[in-house]
């Protein structure tokens, strides 16, 4: 790791003035540029600093809901920030050139690294510094051995610790010895999977698809594109790539929470399916509940809501039926007050409101006081005229245009108000017909996806977990013992270097030197404190 | 014990934790004010209360010299020692109520659950496990001199927890409930606390920095810059891949289960992943030339801000995240292109 830095330290290209600059060495220098750490740290600072925006403005690959709201409120910052791309910063030009540059980067910092890797993986520590003292870590001793025996017992004491050894050259009077290898290897590993975890994320969002459907209870879902209500397929997601199968949902349950504070939360609710993985398979059931998604084939299938449909039936003012059915209402908030709509097929009426699954009249106001359908009420307004059932235009089913339509108004000018309860029937004023409320029945929510490239992604977030590991925890080191014959004794010189910069090498090297030294005899004294060097502490 | 007895319980140890912690702020604080003292006699009581051990701290100053040692300055040093050792044991049995509070929690929910459902029992995890994580690392790194710090930030942490976040016990939401947000919590919250002393040990090296290396004060008890600088990268070193594991494995296989996206770039991932690449950029930097040191520490403190403000400020700041510890909101869905109509027009 420290090649990268010393290349940017001692080599700060050739003086020249720009001019002069052929068009290879340009691209030399911007290669080189482009690779070095400086550029590495920058760019990851400035990815930190281009994700902020996605966290505060509505995204809408998040909640395109939030979008047009916050586009409503903001008519003249909108255009802006379309031009920028800000509704969608993680698909957005500038986002992407940041990590593709971080990319390119990073590749190219990759691959000479492993070629500069892979040759000195077999180079022997190198020889001993001439003055092992002037090393920041170093320890001296006398001992009464011979030079040989002492250099010999270092060999053995270094290998079984796990160092490599330099084989000893003639007249040698030093050990030199090297540990932590793998550090390095461990921090290529980590950079590489960092790739293979965008590819496999850059996969997904390619070749898979995400989609939602709301499923009354009974209704069959056939897995095809236009089953959906909302589809978000990935640019090379093809209409052949959906799985065949059918499914539908048989029943629903729900467990409420009676008591403490989150009284009024669901605890549990999940969703009987039946289901074919293709037209001819045989049928198959699944509980499909949060947390526990149903797999069929490459695509997941997942519980992440649920909903009231009220069954509402429509008579004109001859008596004949024009609407009957469940419609789905949507929750407005946890309370599950819904609000919904009822489009009567060429009846030129329409209906509006809310819908309350425990209705409670609160100091006049109406609330819901239960999320459960314990007292369901619906409240509609109704409207008559051109509410665009029939121009052919794709209309919204959980909106009524009203924009060609008159509220129908009681005999006081104000606006006449449906309020049923359940089984109830009322008649509409000017001989508009008859709507009764004949029952509830639950939704759900379905989420569909298929994520492609989710298990390459994983295997390398996990690889690049591991390589991290060795790359901050495997400490690279080198140490060397020389040992001089000085008067009667030997004097044995020891000094550690630690090569990854978080290092505190001065334990080692003062654990190595007492094993080197071995148990002090009885009647010695303890050896003084300031043998082991500790200036490292220190240093800047 | 019932669930209502548990929860008291659970409020009760909390504050029984947050006096203690308070009373090791006090006593670290009378510690570091005895240390007022003459250069030698000042040695001595570093010495005395174990600072200099490990190769990791070392004391500036020489030994003792003899001769010196009058006994006002041998008292002193051993009431130095004597608080600085009562400290941390008003820590211990502050942490232990803190962790029973935290067990108290689970306790009482029903069913019984991990300790993390809304944003108060976050904060309570959070902040038990900075604690936590100190005294593991207290002799390893010997972080004596974080004493004050870390105790100041612990109190001040559970002080806003308990008057604006506290809520009562509820039981997970359905989409919390699962294994792998056990997990999830778990490492992140292990993460937290360990960046939270890493975070220290940078901002003090800034400090230390801009005071230079003093022999007075309290100041001269804060390690040198070179031991600061390598405590923190360790911490932060050892915090990363945990942080890692949580916000990148964990975290995309609870996503994929309960939201069907194991990705989703909803705001609080949005900011783990900040979070993420500053840390990132902070390892760097340690190894890039003229990042060394100071602009380390500062990316460090960045780092901690984004993880700070995901945990508690984007709950508060952003509408539309998923993670809604901030209330148990069922899984109320929107459609889109559906309106929002308001109650006003009817
Ligand atoms: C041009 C691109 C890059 C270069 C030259 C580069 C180089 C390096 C080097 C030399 C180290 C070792 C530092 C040390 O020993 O402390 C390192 C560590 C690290 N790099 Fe990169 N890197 C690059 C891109 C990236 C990217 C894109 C990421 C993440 C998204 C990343 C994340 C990390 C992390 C987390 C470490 C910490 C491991 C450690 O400290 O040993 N790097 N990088």
């Amino acid at each position: 790791m420290t090649d990268v830095q010393e290349r940017s330290q001692t080599d700060p290209g050739p003086e020249r003035r720009p001019g002069e600059l052929g068009a290879r060495e340009l691209a030399r220098w911007l290669w080189r540029q482009l690779t070095s750490m400086r550029t590495a740290l920058i760019l990851l600072l400035l990815l930190a600093l281009a994700a902020v925006p996605g966290s505060v403005i509505p995204q809408s690959g998040v909640d395109a809901l939030d979008v047009s709201r916050w586009k409503d409120q903001h008519p003249s910052l909108t255009p802006v920030y379309e031009r920028l791309g800000l509704f969608s910063v993680y698909d957005s030009a500038w986002f992407s050139a940041i990590y593709i540059l971080l990319m390119i980067s990073l590749v190219g910092c990759i691959i000479p690294r492993t070629f500069h890797y892979l040759r000195t993986i077999k180079a022997p520590p190198p020889r001993a510094p001439r003055n092992l003292l002037r090393l920041p870590d170093h320890a001296s001793y006398t001992s009464v051995d011979g030079v040989d025996d002492v250099l010999e017992q270092a060999r053995v004491v270094l290998r079984s610790r796990g160092y490599r050894l330099r084989a000893p050259d003639e007249g040698e009077d030093a050990v030199s010895a090297e540990r932590g290898y793998l550090r390095e290897v461990g921090n290529l590993v980590f950079h590489v999977s960092v790739i293979v975890v965008l590819v496999g994320f850059a996969i997904g969002s390619l070749l898979g698809y995400q989609g939602g459907v709301l499923l009354l209870q009974g209704q069959q879902f056939a897995n095809a594109g236009a089953s959906y209500d909302d589809l978000d397929p990935g640019s090379l997601f093809g209409s052949e790539d959906f799985d065949p199968f059918l499914m539908t949902v048989d029943s629903f349950d729900i467990e409420w929470l009676t008591e403490g504070s989150a009284a009024g939360t669901a605890r549990k609710f999940n969703a009987g399916l039946t289901y074919r993985e293709s037209v001819d398979a045989a049928e198959q059931t699944y509980d499909l509940r949060v947390n526990h998604p149903l797999t069929i084939g490459d695509t997941d299938v997942f519980l992440i809501g649920h909903g009231y449909a009220p069954v509402i039936t429509v008579r004109d003012g001859d008596g004949n039926v024009t609407y009957d059915g469940p419609s789905v209402f949507l929750p407005q908030d946890p309370s599950f007050l819904s609000f919904g709509v009822i489009k009567p097929p060429a009846a030129g009426i329409g209906f509006d409101g809310f819908f309350y699954p425990t209705f409670a009249l609160v100091d006049g106001d109406p609330v819901t006081v239960w999320p459960d359908d314990l007292e369901p009420l619906v409240s509609m307004l109704v409207y008559t005229g051109d509410l665009g059932q029939d121009d052919g235009k794709p209309q919204s089913v959980y909106a009524l245009d009203t924009e060609r339509a008159d509220p129908v108004l009681k005999d006081d000018g104000q606006p006449f108000r449906l309020d049923l309860r359940l089984g109830e029937t009322q008649t509409l004023p000017d001989g508009l017909g008859t709507v009764s409320f004949e029952g509830v029945e639950p939704w759900v929510r379905i989420q569909i996806s298929q994520s492609p490239g989710k298990l390459i992604a994983l295997g390398g977030v996990v690889l690049a977990l591991i390589g991290l590991l060795g790359s901050l925890f495997i400490r690279p080191r080198r140490i060397w013992v020389r040992a001089r014959r000085q008067g009667d004794a030997t004097m044995v010189e020891v000094a550690a270097l630690d090569r990854s910069g978080g290092g505190d090498v001065g334990e080692v090297l003062a654990s190595v030197v007492a094993e080197l030294r071995g148990p002090p005899p009885d009647d010695a004294p303890d050896p003084p404190a300031d043998q082991t060097d500790r200036e490292q502490d220190d240093r800047p | 014990m019932t669930d209502t007895a548990w929860e008291t319980l659970s409020n009760q140890a909390i504050g029984v934790a947050g006096i203690f912690y308070f009373l090791a702020l006090m006593v670290h604080l009378a510690e570091w004010a005895s240390m007022r003292a003459p250069k030698a006699t000042r040695a001595m009581a570093r010495n005395q209360a174990g600072q200099a051990r490990g190769g990791v701290a070392v004391a500036t100053g020489g030994p003792p010299s003899a001769g010196e040692g009058a006994e006002a300055a041998a008292a002193r040093s051993q009431r130095v020692a004597f608080l600085g050792r009562l400290g941390v044991i008003l820590t211990i049995i502050a942490c232990a109520g803190h962790f029973v509070s935290l067990v108290g929690r689970g306790m009482a929910a029903d069913p019984n659950r991990v300790p993390w459902g809304n944003m108060y029992e976050f904060t309570v995890s959070g902040s038990f496990f900075v604690v936590l994580m100190y005294l593991a690392l207290h002799r390893k790194y010997a972080l004596a001199w974080m004493a004050p710090i870390v105790t100041g930030f612990v109190v001040t942490v559970l002080m806003v927890a308990v008057i604006w976040l506290h809520s009562e016990v509820a039981p997970l939401t359905e989409a919390l409930d699962s294994y792998w947000l056990v997990i999830h919590v778990i490492s992140a919250v292990i993460a937290t606390g360990a960046f939270t002393l890493g975070g220290i040990a940078s901002i003090m090296y800034l400090v230390k920095m801009r005071v230079g290396e003093t022999t007075t004060g309290p100041m001269s008890r804060v390690p040198s810059l070179a031991v600061l600088d390598r405590t923190a990268y360790r911490v932060h070193a050892f915090a990363f891949p945990v942080w890692t594991f949580a916000v990148l494995i964990t975290g995309p296989i609870w996503a994929h289960e309960a939201w069907s996206r194991y990705w989703n770039w909803d705001p609080k991932e949005v900011w783990a992943f900040i979070t993420w690449v500053v840390y990132a950029a902070y390892l760097h930097a340690r190894a890039t030339a003229g990042w060394k040191g100071r602009n380390a520490a500062i990316l460090a403190i960045i780092g901690l801000a984004t993880l700070w403000f995901n945990f508690i400020g984007i709950n508060y700041f952003s509408t539309s995240s998923q993670h809604s510890y901030a209330g148990g909101a069922p899984a109320v869905v929107e459609v889109r292109g559906a309106p929002a109509p308001s109650l006003e027009t009817r």
